[in-house]
């Protein structure tokens, strides 16, 4: 079933939650919600559920207005963050809920909902335990649960609140392959939040990225990593570096050093964020005749690339780099920390600064040092 | 006894396991079993006469019937109030959280003397309710039940208010989500995690109003065989220098009591059981 967000906006006091957002949500995708802590996007997947109002806006569920419609009528599944298992009821009892609660006329008899319940426990593999209470299943263990539990009333849309937000890494990596797997089995329309990127790119068809109420770019995982298309989503997704300086011609000017842009040629100044992926930056000699001046404060050379962190100088102190070699190249050339050397990136990408995105990559680029 | 001697990461265990019994014996024991010695001074049939005088045996059906139903009403309204103080703010909230709690702090006899005034039958609230509906309030049981509710009151409120700050509202729309009605989620989600809290209340409630004396005895009006709670029985007999006597029915009450709040903690572990809060 589709789903269509109609300039949704909500607000709480002074501060904008959801600033007029419109969204398309088309049937059996997996989408993510990504973004921040506080960008919006837990309230935005509530106020599609009917669990939160919006201040004004539309959800359109199969194309029918749902706006008004009560989350106990809205047919959607939602899973929570911690689970929200009934610690009173055994685990069948969970995930028979749904069907307990339907009126009489509905509800189907004792036998068919043990027939479900033990499908659905099959389903996510844990139908061994469905006579245990919530506190003795393991944190993974209890999510499956509580996603049996919403699809046991057969919903037409999943939502899913940071599904693996509280597990450990081992056991988020392990479930979310199992969501998509399990995804591709059932085909629901799903929309699960993160602020894990990671998570978002691997497992979603389709990534929204959304900062400060505002959705920044919405695409698969290939177009938002490969091609972002703001400041934002570029340091957002991956480890970046960024360069404020001035572009003129073919040259970016940081501080009183230059380096070549690799963009179409500049016919004015403009004052710029220059952003660079790790792999993007080559270390070169002190005393080449570009390149921004930095000094090696860590090499980390385990795994297949070598890690290189700086510490920027003259202009840029205070800034942080981080650049990714080969190994290949790390046995070439001798690398000691404290050693001083410049930067050269071998592609740029240039944003204006503009006063609002200034804020925000600042913000930005302190979070990334 | 091996399970005593078990490894443990929390130390002191034999040393407060001694305090509170040698704390438990001095405080408690000691005097209740004073009663009982007291008491063996009468014969069993003397005991028996003493027990059983119609008076005497009209006092525990209001004692303990008055004190259960009031127990049982600061049950479902204390729950209310809780869940309001809860659930929603208001202004004025502070100062509804801090009343709920005079019951406690005011001298007993200040409330009884307070609840006669207000519902004798040229009191305030006394004049209405016998002018309109014909029911005397005052100097009869209902006037009884009146004051052990007021005193009750605090115990549910303040044993389920803290249960219920713990209960997440993630809960409830859980059960809304998957399609419970209001009532449903109420039902079947809040109550059964609340319920060992609403019992522990009411034990509380109950407990306290058998043992009731002071604000109940100005409105209770003392008629023998209809108003006399049982408190006021030993009383009396104490004023007949009947030391024994008194004695005797403290024992009872003292007995009867130890009961029902045994019955009330093994029906707790028994629901905890069933809940899976044991497991």
């Amino acid at each position: 079933m589709s789903i269509n967000v109609n300039n949704i906006h909500k607000q709480f006091g002074e501060f904008t939650a959801l600033n007029d957002i419109s969204l398309d949500f088309p049937s059996g995708e997996l989408v993510a919600l990504l973004g921040p802590s506080g960008c919006g996007k837990t309230t935005l997947l509530r106020i599609i559920a009917g669990l939160e109002q919006a201040d004004h806006g539309d959800i359109i569920l199969d194309g029918e207005n749902a706006s008004n419609t009560h989350v106990r009528d809205r047919q959607v599944g939602f899973v929570f963050q911690h689970y929200a298992l009934f610690k009173h009821m055994t685990i069948f009892d969970n995930v028979a809920f749904g069907l307990r609660m339907k009126p009489k006329a509905q509800r189907p008899s004792e036998s068919k909902i043990r027939e479900k319940v033990l499908s659905l426990l099959h389903l996510v593999q844990l139908d061994w335990l469905a006579d245990r209470f919530p506190a003795q299943l393991s944190g993974g263990q209890r999510q499956r649960i509580a996603l049996a539990r919403a699809l046991a009333v057969e919903p037409r849309v999943l939502l899913l609140d940071e599904p693996f937000g509280a597990l450990d890494a081992k056991v988020r990596k392990e479930l979310r392959r199992w969501l998509r797997k399990l995804h591709d089995e059932l085909h629901i329309t799903s929309i699960f939040v993160t602020h894990d990127q990671e998570e978002a790119l691997e497992v979603a068809d389709r990534v929204v990225l959304m900062d400060h109420g505002k959705v920044e770019q919405v695409g698969t995982p290939e177009a938002v990593y490969n091609h972002p298309q703001t400041p934002f989503v570029y340091s957002f997704l991956g480890s970046v570096n960024v360069f404020h300086g001035r572009a003129e011609q073919e040259h970016l000017q940081v501080g009183n050093e230059q380096l070549r842009h690799h963009n179409e040629p500049y016919g004015y100044a403009e004052d710029v964020f220059a952003f660079a992926r790790p792999h993007e930056l080559k270390i070169v000699d002190n005393n080449h005749h570009e390149g921004v001046s930095a000094r090696i404060s860590r090499v980390l050379s385990f795994g297949i690339e070598t890690k290189v962190e700086l510490d920027g100088l003259n202009e840029s102190s205070g800034q942080h780099y981080e650049v990714h070699l080969s190994q290949q190249q790390r046995k070439t050339q001798p690398l000691h920390i404290g050693q001083m050397v410049k930067l050269v990136p071998s592609a740029l990408a240039l944003f204006p600064r503009e006063l609002e995105t200034s804020a925000q990559a600042q913000r930005l680029s302190e979070q990334q040092g | 006894m091996n399970t005593l001697r078990q490894f443990s990461v929390l130390p002191g265990f034999g040393l407060s396991l001694g305090y509170t019994l040698v704390y438990l014996s001095l405080i408690v024991l000691v005097p209740i079993s004073a009663i009982f010695i007291f008491t063996s001074q009468l014969s069993l049939s003397e005991y028996w006469q003493v027990v059983t005088s119609p008076r005497v045996m009209a006092s525990y059906q209001l004692s303990f019937g008055t004190s259960f139903l009031a127990a049982a009403i600061n049950a479902v309204f204390g729950v209310l109030l809780a869940w309001c103080l809860v659930r929603y703010s208001f202004p004025g909230k502070r100062i509804v959280d801090a009343l709920i709690d005079l019951p406690f702090a005011l001298p007993t006899a200040v409330a009884g003397i307070a609840l006669t005034a207000l519902y004798a039958q040229n009191g305030w609230l006394g004049q209405i309710i016998e002018g309109y509906f014909g029911i005397k309030v005052a100097f009869t049981p209902i006037g009884i039940l009146i004051a052990l509710v007021f005193i009750g009151l605090p115990f549910v409120v303040r044993t389920v208010q803290p249960v219920l700050e713990e209960i997440d509202t993630e809960l409830e729309e859980a059960a809304s989500s998957l399609g419970a009605s209001r009532w449903q989620a109420c039902h079947y989600v809040v109550l059964p995690v609340l319920l060992p809290a609403i019992m522990t209340g009411f034990a509380l409630a109950f407990a306290r109003a058998v043992g009731e004396y002071g604000s109940v005895i100005f409105i209770a009006g003392n008629i023998p065989m209809v108003s006399e709670i049982t408190p006021l029985m030993i009383i009396s007999k104490l004023e007949q220098y009947d030391y024994t006597g008194a004695t005797a029915i403290a024992s009872v009450m003292l007995i009867v009591s130890f009961i029902l709040l045994l019955l009330i903690n093994l029906l707790q572990s028994w629901t905890a059981k069933q809940t899976g809060r044991n497991a």
